[in-house]
């Protein structure tokens, strides 16, 4: 019997990449939601959380990985955080200025210390995400000549 | 507050804004990125008039971002040779994009053009307004991005290899002006580039950290603007975009980028000296010839405009290098003229792409019967950058050599007038080989373009023909003299930024 060739790295990576997925995952939000109180924020989150989908696509293959996040759900993504971004510091003129902290500044070393920051983390993570992954997937466009072949 | 003052940080956020809006929907809604990639540019250019007026009312206006006051806060702020150069930016840019709406309709998927093309104006916009050095190499590295992006838009193989070429040669560039940066930072210990001034000057002159610096902006800087010895890239990355790309390119990339960045840093931050003044001289008069002579032997319309942009960007130098007020105004004169006259030729050359499919000179000849509006159009961008009087860039180079023979420098004047000579007889020989003689038999059946691409030509056309009255007394002093004065006073300039 000829054995079928599945797309991507052998069963131990596979399952090991099932299992730390969705951890990894939590941790890239964890950071991202955490930027201001700890280190990282939104470009370290947003790293994290596209190497999540990275990882995906190295262990089971260019098809499965686009199946679970496709490249114009990355483009949409980034595009999300970016607008989302403009917006809140277009809604910083009611305080008078571009950018400014429009929010309660709350109490030093708790979650809500900052005002606006977590909200411009979290729109610099998606950016992150998206346009990281977007550029990876981009990279995987085209076939190599053994493929073409097949 | 002022009201210019508070919507200034605008020219970055609304083209950046609208770009990322085209990114989500303009895949799916036809039309609406060429609507939102039209109406910014002239949205902007109104406010980049009103802005203009503000900086002859008031000298400056400051925009503190989120706020925060320096030295914490980064500023966003406009003067006199900032809003000059808005004004042209979005002018050219709206013209640019009112062509654009037919002219990309050859390619596929145009709202990606108009994403990039969005994107380097947020970042053409945010090197012009912002008063913060580093802030100045991360929109210049948006800006070049975005352009990278473009030329390689027809992803045919010789326009991918222009694209690499121009990506590598740009990377250097901002990678020697980082190092500058990080230099003057460990310096200074100061970003904002007017207290980084005030440090410099107050350390007093002779620093071996300052010189260093200053010779990594010369070359960094130097490859953006396309000077010569670093002038490699631009002969093949500019003719490879789309028309509207390489007007933006030749018109305003490598000005705002380059030669913006190049005098704003050296006068108004380092401060000139001598020794730098007469290398910026020859360097200037360099690029002049160079350009010249190898535009003379090239029969690719869009390379032949590629070499003329960087013999004028020569003319440009030069006239600011000399450092009088009158070689300054000669110089940002020329700069205005270059623009508008450049964008006009590479637009004409794209229209004739369009209709006929080619860019070989030697197979053109008589287009004009076919395509009047392009041809005659195309004749005043020649004759402007050419320099034939009533076209405003006559007398900008008149400027320019007038200076040179009042600060004394008669060899250099004599060389640019033979070089304006011989722009004259390449950009004269273009046009006919295109435009005049019989019409050949396979152009028979060429029409002339669209009717947006023909409006975008034609007002370039006028301000070409119109430019020279920008000398009029009256509007010399709202336009050029306020530019002039940043120039001619650095030092004054850059106290007043810091004195907050």
């Amino acid at each position: 019997m000829k054995k079928i060739k599945e797309p991507g790295m052998s069963v131990i990576v596979k399952t090991v990449a099932r299992l730390v997925a969705r951890v990894m995952l939590l941790f890239g939000f964890y950071v991202v939601l955490h930027g201001q109180v700890t280190h990282g924020g939104g470009f370290a989150g947003g790293v994290v959380m596209a190497l999540v989908f990275i990882l995906i696509m190295l262990a089971y293959g260019k098809e499965g990985a686009l199946r679970t996040f496709s490249r114009t759900g990355a483009l949409t993504t980034a595009g999300i955080g970016l607008i989302l971004l403009v917006a809140i510091a277009f809604t910083g003129y009611w305080r008078g200025h571009f950018f400014a902290n429009f929010l309660g500044q709350g109490w030093p070393f708790e979650f809500w210390s900052a005002g606006v920051i977590p909200f411009l983390n979290i729109a610099i993570g998606l950016v992150v995400l998206g346009s990281l992954y977007g550029i990876f997937a981009a990279l995987t466009h085209f076939h190599s000549e053994e493929e073409e072949k097949q | 507050m002022m009201l210019v003052e508070k919507y200034l940080p605008l020219f970055v956020a609304i083209p950046l804004g609208g770009a990322f809006l085209i990114s989500l929907l303009g895949w799916k809604k036809r039309g609406l990125p060429e609507w939102i990639g039209t109406l910014i540019p002239a949205g902007l250019f109104i406010y980049s008039l009103v802005t203009l007026w503000a900086t002859t009312k008031h000298g400056i206006v400051v925009h503190h971002l989120g706020g925060w006051s320096p030295p914490v806060g980064i500023l966003i702020g406009a003067d006199g040779l900032t809003a000059f150069m808005l004004v042209i930016v979005h002018f050219v840019a709206a013209c640019v994009a009112l062509y654009a709406t037919d002219y990309i309709k050859k390619y596929t998927s145009p709202w990606i053009f108009y994403v990039l093309f969005l994107i380097i104006l947020a970042g053409m916009n945010g090197v012009l307004t912002t008063c913060d050095f580093f802030n100045l190499f991360v929109f210049m590295e948006i800006a070049s991005l975005a352009a990278c992006t473009l030329v390689a838009f027809g992803t045919e193989r010789h326009e991918l290899e222009a694209a690499f070429k121009y990506g590598v040669m740009n990377t250097m560039g901002a990678l020697f002006i980082l190092l500058g940066i990080a230099l003057l930072y460990g310096y200074t210990s100061e970003l904002n580039m007017a207290d980084m001034a005030n440090i410099i000057a107050a350390k007093g002159p002779g620093s071996k950290i300052v010189t260093m610096a200053g010779v990594f902006f010369l070359v960094g800087f130097g490859l953006k603007a396309a000077l010569v010895p670093f002038h490699a890239w631009l002969p093949d990355a500019h003719p490879s975009a789309p028309a509207p790309i390489s007007a933006i390119l030749s018109g305003l990339i490598i000005k705002s980028l380059g030669i913006y960045a190049l005098f704003r840093i050296f006068i108004c931050v380092l401060g000139m000296t001598p020794l730098l003044s007469s290398i910026f001289l020859f360097m200037g008069a360099l690029s002049m010839a160079t350009g010249a002579i190898m535009a003379m032997g090239q029969t690719d319309f869009k390379r032949l405009l590629a070499y003329s942009s960087l013999s004028q960007v020569g003319y440009i130098v030069f006239g600011l290098a000399l450092g009088t007020p009158l070689g300054i105004l000669g110089g940002l004169f020329h700069l205005f003229n270059h623009s508008v006259g450049k964008s006009l030729l590479f637009l004409t050359a794209g229209s004739v792409e369009y209709a006929t499919g080619t860019r070989k000179l030697n197979e053109m000849g008589g287009l004009s019967n076919k395509m009047p509006v392009t041809g005659t159009s195309s004749l005043a961008g020649a004759m402007s950058i050419g320099g034939i009087p009533p076209f405003g860039g006559f007398f900008s180079k008149l400027i320019i050599i007038f200076a040179a023979v009042q600060a004394g420098h008669i060899g250099y004047a004599i060389w640019a007038v033979g070089t304006g000579v011989l722009t004259l007889v390449y950009l004269m020989k273009a046009m006919k080989q295109a435009f005049r003689g019989a019409l050949a038999e396979r152009w028979q059946a060429v029409r002339e373009v669209p009717m947006r691409m023909r409006l975008a030509m034609l007002i370039l056309a006028f301000v070409c023909l119109t430019g020279g009255l920008l000398l009029i007394p009256q509007l010399k002093d709202l336009f050029l003299n306020q530019a002039a004065k940043v120039l001619i006073d650095g030092r004054m300039y850059s106290k007043i930024w810091g004195g907050f």
